[in-house]
């Protein structure tokens, strides 16, 4: 019986022949990472139990960019504690400030990734980096804070959903809609436990933005990791970036998954996750007219250069409706230059764009753009719970670039034809 | 190790939003602080409601969402002792545990609102003495029963030092 790419860098990882579904392995890590909301109860942790070693400083990586550039004192003290651990213990992989950028953007552009990597963070959007054939996946403070430790984590191997997608995409249709769709079709308990794998010629056809689109959000279905597998559009992006080995695996001919789920995209239109699920998706063909106050454009599901290029190529010569506010968040500050250079910063401050600083902002109700009672906001992020962006009784409608950027123009949700 | 406490009862889908909203989370180090707001976007009155060693007992996936570990441990803080859920997600299900906070998958179709529950932890044997019944939940697997018996993973590996504990 064969093994599928998730089962493979386990196996790899755990020193192994062989892993299977439901077992419970000791593996050794390649990189663990935390952010500024997660890596201070991990230091704390440590400081606690008098622990003062790790495994590798190297291996350990550090981001503030949750409630960065910090937005008050408690946060500055937060980002200040990360600061002197780096220090204390040379962890090189420290980023803030000009260097700092959200994470699962950021951590892939440094070259920290590599293919057959396992990468665990203390984020669940840490599945990300399964667009490069990495294995990963967020778990709690205490668990990162005992890999620092020990190199080391504990981890039970999972079943795998192939997910297959072919046929022709329509216009406007971007990874994030396959994502959604997927979610929408499977619930966000579809794949809970399970790694789900991505596989087709839609797929293969992606840029490699759209495909951490996806990987980041099979966490919203539950899921344990999303993976691709590693091509040549892979390992191209790689290569002079990471100074890791890739070790590039596929899945066997005779994998054992748990469904095997074929979805024809020929159909499939631009999608519009209602509030208060990511599952909740409709074609934004098919919906009412719904006003919006707000438009965020960015985050570790849409905050890459091909996302901002969606956006820009909708708001070219245009004007945002004046009753809309519309947020754009590069990821990186690599992001930030290269539109800069391409002139896309130029476009969106001319529709009347607000360009923020590389950070999560309001995905999360942080800062930067936090909704007050009753407002609507059109997100190209990850989450639309209730009460995420801010006010309780504030809605958040999930979508991609171009349909985030079209109805930042028209002033209700619309898809870029129909403004 | 008999648990008894009385049951909060929640639906599906409970996100970690809805347990610690992130609007809260720049006081990370603060439990009893976030514990004021556990379940607030759902419940504004839950934590008045609570009485040190209750439950929570929910449907479907309970603790989607965000891994943040300020999750249980506010529950923890708010004086829950516990949570029965059909099921959970998992980097909620890892943490609970690694806090010290326990987590059981069983069917909680029957449990009503304010129920009377006592819960055998290594049995997994949960008695509603107010419906009169009698659950089964899922065992855990060994390490993690073996990290709640500890009282959490910094206590296990305290004892331990490393995951040698890991048993098949």
């Amino acid at each position: 019986m064969g093994m599928t790419i998730t089962e493979k860098i386990i196996a790899a990882h755990a020193q192994k022949e062989k892993v299977i579904p439901g077992e419970l392995v000791q593996v050794k890590i390649d990189l663990a990472l935390a952010n500024d909301i997660t890596a201070p109860l991990s230091i704390k942790e440590l400081e606690k139990q008098k622990i003062d070693r790790i495994f590798d400083p190297d291996k350990v990586v550090l981001v503030a960019d949750h409630n960065t550039p910090c937005k008050d004192i408690a946060s500055a003290q937060n980002v200040k504690l990360m600061r002197d651990f780096a220090r204390k213990y040379g962890i090189s992989h420290f980023f803030e400030g000009g260097k700092a950028g959200i994470e699962h953007v950021l951590l892939p552009e440094e070259g920290l990734i590599a293919p057959g990597d396992l990468v665990i963070g203390a984020d669940s959007h840490t599945c990300t980096y399964g667009a490069l054939g990495a294995f990963s996946t967020g778990m709690g403070s205490t668990d990162i804070a005992a890999s620092w430790v020990l190199g080391e984590t504990w981890l039970r191997v999972p079943e795998s959903i192939l997910f297959l997608y072919e046929g022709k995409r329509k216009p406007f249709v971007t990874g994030k809609d396959l994502i959604l769709f997927t979610i929408g079709k499977i619930g966000v308990d579809g794949a809970r436990y399970c790694a789900m794998e991505f596989r087709g010629s839609v797929i293969s056809e992606l840029s490699l933005d759209e495909r951490f689109t996806m990987a980041n959000m099979a966490v919203e279905a539950g899921a344990k990791n999303g993976i691709m597998e590693a091509d040549s559009k892979v390992l191209n992006y790689v290569s002079g970036r990471t100074s890791h080995l890739s070790r590039v695996y596929q899945s066997d001919p005779d994998a054992q998954w748990r469904e095997i789920i074929e979805i024809d995209v020929s159909s499939l239109e631009p999608q519009v996750a209602f509030p208060h699920l990511p599952s909740n998706t409709h074609s934004v063909y098919s919906i009412p007219k719904i006003e919006i106050d707000q438009v965020v454009i960015g985050s570790c599901t849409n905050g890459r250069m091909e996302d901002l290029r969606m956006a820009a190529q909708v708001l070219k010569g245009r004007e945002v409706n004046p009753r809309v506010r519309l947020l754009i968040f590069p990821g990186t500050p690599s992001v930030l230059k290269q539109a800069e250079k391409e002139g896309l910063l130029r476009i969106f401050l001319e529709a009347g764009g607000i360009i923020a600083p590389p950070s999560c902002g309001p995905c999360l109700g942080g800062h930067l753009g936090v909704l007050a009672e009753g407002e609507k906001c059109v997100s190209t992020t990850n989450r639309n719970f209730l009460g995420r962006m801010g006010h309780v009784k504030s809605e958040v409608y999930l979508a991609n670039p171009y349909v985030a950027a079209s109805s930042a123009v028209a002033g209700y949700i619309a898809a870029p034809d129909q403004i | 190790m008999i648990l008894r406490g009385r049951a909060h009862k929640f639906g599906d889908n409970i996100n970690t939003d809805y347990i610690i909203s992130g609007k809260y989370k720049f006081k990370t180090l603060d439990m009893n602080e976030l514990a004021k707001h556990v379940m607030e976007d759902i419940d504004p009155h839950f934590y008045e409601k609570v009485k040190p060693g209750d439950f929570i007992v929910a449907g479907k996936n309970f603790g989607c969402g965000s891994s943040r570990e300020q999750a249980p441990r506010a529950l923890s803080a708010a004086g829950i002792r516990g949570i029965l859920a059909q099921s959970f997600a998992r980097i909620f299900f890892r943490n609970a545990i690694n806090c010290g906070l326990a987590a059981l998958e069983c069917d909680t179709s029957l449990i009503e609102d304010g129920d009377e529950l006592e819960i055998d932890l290594l049995t997994g044997k949960i008695v509603d003495h107010s419906q009169g019944i009698e659950i089964k939940a899922q065992p855990l697997p060994p390490v993690m029963v073996d990290i709640l018996r500890e009282g959490g993973l910094v206590e296990y590996f305290k004892k331990y030092g490393s995951f040698q504990g890991v048993r098949k």
